[in-house]
């Protein structure tokens, strides 16, 4: 049973978000966390892109809000986010990790840590190594670590430096990663 | 990064032994940011575990007073969020310009950043010569670098294109000086700024606010935590005072979201509301 998919992703990796989100079934019961790198003190419109895009309920989370199923959440920029054990979400406002804020590893590591077993993370492509020691947590604790084929990624360094990393990582190509999460925990009806 | 992990249970300790020999309650602080302080801060000395960092803490104060710059966060900007700025100007300054006297507290003020915009938007509306800002923050070497107001020349571009965005007035360059790749905050918008130490879990009420900003510093606190330094604020305010957090900070999830109506959604700006009752 997973409880979270984590998806976490920089340069070139906002059409495999989308695609993923299209397919994500209109009621699942898990949630899904996306941390994608953005310009920081720019009003976004990543969260409106993506719910028009996918028609889900999408929402950048404030800080303490519980974590509720079939919500997309959606990392605010210039925060980390994280996760505390009483599964309400909390951020940061430190320094960045990776050069990134919010860091793909910061929420992977919170991911691995709250929901250890029960927990899918998947890092798409990117311009550095963010995520790669996140997932390698998901992996430790016992939840699954999929990463984009880097053959299929615009930009190769971020999925190669967590293979590199992580031997038991899943290689997939972003066909394969949305029937991946289309299908987690299913049986549920795909979307028309 | 190295593989350093402390528990929950050394967590537990780590925080009581500063307590105890410091003074200092970390105990309601969110847990995952201060796990990964105290992680960055092994990482940065070179510690490998629990037991050496408490051993360096109950044995060295030189040490602590490093570590506390780790273990707070002072990342800090001017102008952060230039449309809380705009909001502020537009919604908050004309009930500010009615009072004879603008008392206004930045609480956790870190560095000063945000103390400086602020001075600089009451300038520009007329009320700085009006206003006295209490900045406060619980690390003394914060306070001791926001009164120099100095900072670093590289920040200064985005400082600009952030005074910029939130209509700024003038020509940015007007508030500091620039000197061996610094720039210095002018003397003119230091003046009725009073930079003290003051611990949100501590310390108590020590004036009446007409404005309070507290942004991006109740992240760092549990529920617990957030709910009574709410009430502190509460007590602190004046009848129809002011209230600005951080805009993914939110009252929702605490107690006393009622006694607030809400000024901006977006920017998060509250007031509070006429009834004069202490929450105590």
């Amino acid at each position: 049973m997973t409880e979270v998919v984590a998806i976490g992703g920089s340069a070139g990796s906002l059409p495999v978000v989308m695609a993923i989100l299209k397919a994500l079934p209109v009621a699942f019961d898990y949630t899904v966390i996306v941390v994608i790198h953005r310009l920081k003190n720019v009003v976004s419109e990543m969260e409106r892109i993506l719910a028009e895009a996918s028609n889900l309920n999408i929402r950048e989370p404030e800080d303490k809000e519980p974590i509720k199923k079939g919500i997309v959440y959606l990392a605010p920029q210039n925060y980390h986010l994280q996760i505390e054990a009483d599964r309400t979400f909390s951020l940061d406002y430190s320094e960045p990790v990776n050069y990134s804020r919010p860091s793909i590893d910061v929420t992977f590591e919170c991911v691995a840590t709250v929901f250890k077993g029960r927990s899918v993370a998947i890092l798409l492509s990117g311009a550095n190594a963010d995520g790669a020691a996140g997932l390698g947590k998901v992996i430790e604790n016992g939840g699954t670590g999929i990463v984009q084929e880097p053959n299929t990624a615009d930009y190769k360094l971020m999925p190669q430096a967590a293979i590199d990393k992580n031997k038991r990582a899943l290689r997939q190509s972003p066909d394969d990663i949305v029937d991946y999460v289309s299908t987690v925990n299913s049986s549920q009806k795909p979307r028309e | 990064m190295a593989e350093r992990h402390i528990t929950n249970d050394d967590l537990v300790e780590i925080l009581h032994l500063i307590n105890r020999t410091y003074g200092y309650d970390f105990s309601d602080y969110s847990r995952a940011s201060i796990k990964r302080r105290i992680h960055r801060s092994m990482d940065m000395s070179n510690l490998e575990t629990a037991y050496e960092l408490k051993f360096r803490l109950a044995n060295d104060a030189e040490y602590f007073r490093w570590f506390l710059e780790v273990l707070t966060v002072n990342v800090t900007e001017m102008f952060r969020d230039p449309e809380f700025y705009t909001e502020l100007r537009e919604k908050v300054f004309p009930a500010l310009a009615t009072y004879p006297i603008i008392k206004i507290w930045h609480a956790g003020c870190a560095t000063g950043e945000e103390v400086y915009s602020m001075a600089i938007m009451l300038k520009e509306a007329g009320l700085l010569e009006r206003a006295k800002i209490y900045a406060t923050d619980l690390n003394p070497l914060n306070i001791e670098k926001a009164k120099k107001g100095i900072t670093s020349l590289q920040h200064v571009k985005s400082y600009t294109h952030n005074y910029i965005r939130s209509g700024g007035k003038t020509d940015f360059s007007d508030y500091y000086s620039a000197q061996y790749g610094a720039a210095i905050i002018s003397s003119e918008l230091r003046k009725n700024i009073l930079f003290s130490q003051h611990n949100l879990v501590t310390d108590q009420v020590f004036n009446e606010f007409q404005l309070i900003c507290c942004r991006n510093v109740l992240i760092y606190f549990n529920k617990d935590l957030q709910n009574r330094v709410i009430s502190l604020f509460y007590d602190s305010l004046s009848p129809m005072g002011y209230l600005a957090i951080g805009t993914k900070e939110s009252l929702l999830f605490t107690e006393v979201r009622d006694r607030f109506e809400v000024i901006s959604a977006e920017n998060k700006i509250f007031r509070r509301k006429k009834s004069s009752t202490s929450i105590k």
